[in-house]
């Protein structure tokens, strides 16, 4: 037995384990009831069942299948671009609302907006160059501020708490 | 005449100064990110909706209606002068498009689908008003049964037409289905998969499922593949106006294109891709004129056809949206969300109950695909300049403006945690082949469905066959089921591959 589509084989595990995972847990935790009287427990019972039914039928065609398919692997993860756009929506976010958990007052749009710039341009090293991402985050604190703050008037700290109390 | 009171009613909202400002707005955002590789009209409107939460309803839905068209057509640009289809739906495009611009016809060939999307907009949007209002009817007829088979038919329909593997699709869906459980159910009160996180009582929300799978999880897999050398055909454009000639090839195909657009564009998942390719298709089976260039090396058929469909589909597949509360496509799945966040349920009573709504969004339509016309063929030059903007500007500002939308959504910084999970998740998605859109539409359709099926087997006493012995009820899961047989079918399976390979 050898696998003929990577993908297909991931894809059908992960159908697996995340429906079995919901279907476990509303079993557990949740009061299924009867058709004619529902309980919250019904539904999410029924579909993590056959979301993992469905899984299961994926795995085995990507066991079963006669030949290799073109484009069955999952190749290489993209680390650098996985990690760094990731952090840099993260360290926005702590920006925005501070870490309360080790007492970090939030430091405002502004600073979040030079912050996300520069980690997310990380992401990719072709053609990298420090005064380009800081003429880009200025370009667009400076549209962010009009937009978000002047135009939409969204609630957002701009500013570090410490400056403006 | 109903109809012509109606639009009437419908134009005197559409035609304000706000909302034509809303309408422009909307066409030009959407025509921007047509033209930019790398962020399709699903993240875009996600991005934008906390932006449209201080405007009234009608103009909010407007502008991201314009959006969503907009896109339609700026993909077309991009189709024709770098052989890059800016949306999917403009795959086919690129196939005579890019080749009538290479022989220097470029303009042209920009002239025939934009002129094609226009009056395939203008037929769109006349169907849209003479048949909603029937179909309302009809939708008022609809037990919780008939509901709860329709979602069914709904996200078959959108996976059968629309995506490559049909388990993985279906399992996307019940994915969907499944996220769109988490939070308080709401019959017992009880707060399901939520991990006593507080945040989780509400759900998820649905601008973070958006925004993490298809604009981060995008963004990652297209920084890791390298960059491709594209050749812009910009110094070519020139003599936008078709010949005699050209006119009396493309009249009829775009008629063509526009009928069976309008077609598709209502039947669930339908939309605007599956009409261009069935509208390519259907060119290439009628037999060439004397002298014509064949298909595949510039035909201008092949560009006016499609492009009408797709545009056609686009309108049309407002249908399903706004007489029975049933989104057809990602898309419309976020329109859904918009109408949810301003407090109208979408479904048959929009129309009674928000007439100004129902029509003002219907005309507005129409204004905005003369907007288009308007904007994209003078301003052709502008938009050919956006296209140099390189990846490495754009994929910072997108991150921003993702995580701007997100956090403003709830002033939460929560959310913005969970735009980060679902970019994970949706990289991971994008790894093992499993497409994005089926996840979303079962989202937004999750608790809806387990509401009605609630009603449907409380009604019956926990009678599960009362959803096939209800005629209307049981022809519609019949239709699912036929859908799938369908596709099934050896040789329309060998077919149907066929088609998405070129995708």
């Amino acid at each position: 037995m050898n696998i003929k589509s990577q993908k297909d084989f991931f894809s059908g595990l992960m159908f697996i384990i995340v429906g079995g995972a919901f279907g476990w847990g509303s079993y557990s935790s949740y009061s299924v009831g009867t058709g004619a009287r529902m309980g919250p427990g019904y539904f999410p019972l029924l579909l993590g069942a056959l979301l993992a039914l469905l899984g299961f039928a994926v795995l085995l065609t990507s066991v079963l299948a006669r030949e290799e398919q073109a484009d069955h692997e999952i190749g290489s993860i993209a680390w650098r671009p996985l990690f760094f756009i990731l952090l840099a929506n993260l360290s926005f976010g702590v920006c925005l609302g501070g870490l309360p958990a080790i007492g970090l007052q939030p430091l405002g749009m502004i600073i979040g907006i030079y912050a996300l710039t520069l980690i997310s341009s990380y992401a990719d090293m072709h053609e990298f160059s420090y005064k380009g991402i800081f003429i880009l985050a200025t370009i667009l604190s400076v549209g962010s501020y009009l937009a978000f703050i002047k135009l939409l008037q969204l609630q957002i700290p701009v500013w570090p708490v410490q400056i403006t109390g | 005449m109903d109809l012509f009171h109606n639009l009437a009613l419908g134009f005197g909202v559409a035609v304000t100064p706000i909302n034509l400002l809303y309408g422009f707005v909307g066409c030009i955002l959407g025509t921007l990110i047509g033209v930019l590789p790398g962020i399709g009209p699903v993240a875009t409107i996600a991005m934008l909706l906390p932006a449209t939460y201080a405007l009234p309803p009608v103009s909010a839905l407007i502008m991201l209606a314009g959006i969503y068209y907009g896109a339609q057509y700026g993909g077309s640009t991009t189709a024709i002068l770098v052989n890059l289809p800016g949306e999917s739906s403009s795959v086919v495009t690129t196939i005579d498009g890019y080749q009538m611009a290479r022989k220097g016809r470029a303009g042209p060939a920009l002239a025939a689908a934009g002129i094609g999307s226009f009056f395939a907009g203008c037929v769109g949007t006349l169907i849209l008003a003479a048949f909603a209002p029937p179909l309302t009817e009809l939708a008022f007829k609809f037990g919780p049964a008939e509901y709860f088979s329709l979602m069914v038919l709904g996200l078959i329909g959108a996976v059968v037409l629309a995506s490559g593997s049909l388990l993985k699709a279906i399992s996307m869906i019940v994915l969907g289905l499944l996220l769109g459980l988490v939070g308080t159910d709401v019959n017992s009160g009880v707060a399901r998969f939520s991990f006593d996180i507080p945040e989780l009582t509400d759900g998820i929300g649905f601008v973070v499922v958006a925004m993490g799978v298809f604009g981060y999880g995008e963004i990652i897999s297209n920084l890791s593949v390298e960059p491709e050398n594209r050749e812009v055909f910009t110094a070519k454009v020139q003599g936008l106006f078709p010949t005699k000639q050209d006119f009396k090839l493309m009249m009829p195909a775009i008629m063509r294109g526009t009928a069976l657009g309008s077609v598709l564009g209502v039947l669930p998942g339908g939309g605007a891709l599956l009409a261009a390719f069935a509208a390519y298709t259907l060119e290439k089976k009628t037999k060439l004129r004397p002298g014509e260039v064949p298909f595949g090396q510039g035909n201008i058929r092949g560009v006016a056809s499609p492009e009408s469909a797709n545009n056609a589909g686009a309108q049309t597949s407002f249908i399903p949206l706004l007489t029975l509360g049933i989104p057809p496509n990602a898309v419309m799945a976020l329109m859904v969300g918009a109408m949810t966040i301003h407090n109208i349920q979408p479904g048959p009573q929009v129309m009674t109950s928000n007439p100004e709504l129902f029509w003002g969004l219907i005309a507005s339509m129409w204004i905005g695909n003369l907007m288009l016309v308007i904007l994209n063929l003078p301003m052709i030059g502008i938009w050919i300049k956006l296209l140099s903007v390189p990846y490495r500007y754009l994929f910072p500002a997108i991150v921003l403006f993702c995580a701007i939308g997100v956090y403003s959504t709830n002033n939460n910084t929560f959310d913005v945690w969970m735009v980060a999970l679902f970019g994970l998740i949706g990289y991971i998605f994008v790894k093992l082949g499993c497409e994005p859109a089926p996840l979303l539409l079962g989202f937004i359709l999750g608790p809806m469905m387990e509401e009605n099926l609630r009603r449907a087997l409380l009604l019956s006493r926990g009678d599960w066959s009362v959803l096939v012995t209800r005629p209307l009820s049981g022809g519609l899961l019949a239709a699912s089921l036929l859908l799938l047989v369908i596709v099934l079918l050896p040789a329309v399976k060998s077919k149907r591959e066929e088609a998405f390979v070129e995708d």
